[in-house]
């Protein structure tokens, strides 16, 4: 496997096929945790914590457990449970070891735990039939194009705040219209297809 | 069959593994909970308004456990709430008197009239940026309601071009304190009604050429009080509420009708 196509997976997961944007997955968190920068700038490192070491497990567990016993088609059901039993461990690991870190992640932590970009990317990750280092990249560039997504509406939401915004549309219906406008716009990735 | 009996066994393998990795983290990485800071955030009213310097019910809960703030620290709970902290620490709390927000101007719609056209963000604070003369007064209520935008009660409320605060509703947070720009909001005990409703450094004529309800600094107040509770500076009467007996002389004489009297404040 060559660097480049490595490369590849990364940008292609973080831009061209956004998690929020594209996929339309974890739209539950984007539009709730992105009323100000720095939450949703802790929430997008704790999505990317996460994700990542859910792709390493998930494709482990595939790779070694699943595929040989032939039981692809109980791939979901085992990935939300190792998930999140995963999260919950590395929840309590944090808080033990680096307060410092569990502060700021934290109350991101079991909310990340039933996200289902969290679980997009792990089945994603096995239907494209990625070998394990592809999956850690592909988990971490997704992450990354999620917490992209996320601190861009969170920017536009709190310029938004000073804006004399019509009353019907003040609240959730305008960052609906952002996060479409934002869609629309992350589709011109597309041209970088390869 | 055997594709349901692998199913199975590997479902429940994989749960007993991870139910006792679970276990196992948890004893591993328990980490000590004081027990006390659990039972003050019970009694912390919850609403995160960090008014007593903390970020937060949840910092301060942590902090008065540890005894690196007193348990009257919480601003908005009052009394009640530090006797009740008290009792789990252990400590009684002294008498703290619950304290509410007052506005220091009366320049209502009828006394006194708006000058400048603003046209842009309906903010207090963005409007005494703009430079713009809003209200003829240069020491009174913009009327924008910043303050109601930071009240988390909604008890400080734009009525007739100025604020006023609703005292049943009012926690004393002290948010709106903070926002306004020209300062006009103070925090008093809730028991002291009597107080200078005007916050014009002025001289009496210019501040009677903008506001019919002003103080115009004739100082009278200060000579009628016995208890020397009326502070004057400035061309200014202000009430001291430590010494302030609320006898409402001073709000008898004043003549131009500024100071509150006994009636409890609306």
């Amino acid at each position: 496997m060559s660097s480049n196509s490595l490369i590849l997976i990364i940008v292609g997961g973080a831009l061209i096929n956004n998690v929020v944007l594209n996929q339309f997955l974890g739209i539950c968190s984007f539009l709730g945790v992105s009323k100000q920068m720095k939450a949703s700038a802790s929430l997008g490192a704790a999505v990317i914590f996460v994700i990542t070491i859910a792709s390493a497990v998930a494709s482990l567990l595939y790779d070694y457990v699943l595929a040989p016993l032939g039981l692809d088609f109980m791939k979901t059901i085992i990935f939300i449970l190792v998930i999140a039993a995963l999260v919950q461990i590395v929840e309590m690991f944090l808080k033990k070891t680096s307060p410092a870190v569990y502060r700021s992640l934290g109350i991101y932590l079991p909310l990340i735990t039933t996200n289902c970009a969290v679980l997009g990317v792990a089945l994603t990750n096995v239907q494209n039939g990625y070998n394990f280092i592809e999956c850690v990249l592909s988990g971490f560039g997704t992450a990354v194009g999620y917490t992209i997504a996320i601190v861009l509406l969170a920017g536009i939401r709190s310029r938004m705040n000073e804006k004399d915004i019509p009353a019907p549309l003040r609240g959730a219906p305008i960052v609906m219209i952002s996060a479409a406008l934002m869609s629309i716009a992350f589709m011109g990735f597309g041209g970088l297809s390869f | 069959m055997s594709v349901i009996l692998t199913t199975t066994l590997v479902i429940a393998a994989v749960g007993i593994i991870v139910g006792a990795g679970l276990v196992y983290t948890s004893k591993k990485f328990y980490v000590e909970v004081d027990a006390r800071e659990a039972a003050v955030r019970e009694k912390l009213p919850g609403n995160n308004c960090g008014a007593c310097g903390f970020a937060g019910c949840d910092a301060l809960a942590a902090a008065i456990a540890k005894e690196d703030a007193p348990v009257t620290a919480c601003p908005v709970g009052g009394a009640p709430v530090a006797a009740a902290i008290g009792e789990i620490m252990g400590v009684t709390a002294g008498n703290v008197e619950r304290k509410v927000a007052f506005v220091a101007c009366k320049g209502s719609c009828e006394v006194t009239r708006n000058q400048g056209n603003y046209v842009g963000i309906t903010d207090c604070r963005a409007a005494a940026l703009s430079g713009v003369n809003v209200t003829e007064c240069d020491y009174g209520c913009l009327g924008f309601g910043s303050c109601n935008a930071v009240c988390p009660q909604d008890a400080i409320r734009v009525v007739n071009g100025v604020a006023v605060v609703n005292r049943n509703r009012c926690v004393g947070c002290g948010l709106c304190v903070k926002t306004c720009p020209r300062g006009l909001i103070q925090l008093v005990p809730e028991s002291k009604h009597v107080a200078v409703q005007c916050s014009n450094h002025d001289r009496g004529p210019l501040v009677k050429k903008v506001c019919s309800a002003g103080c115009i600094g004739c100082s009278l107040c200060v000579k009628q009080c016995e208890f020397g509770a009326m502070e004057f500076a400035n061309n200014l009467a202000r009430v001291n509420p430590e010494a302030c007996t609320q006898c409402g002389k001073c709000a008898e004489k004043c003549p131009a009708k500024v100071i509150t009297g006994l009636r409890p404040l609306a």
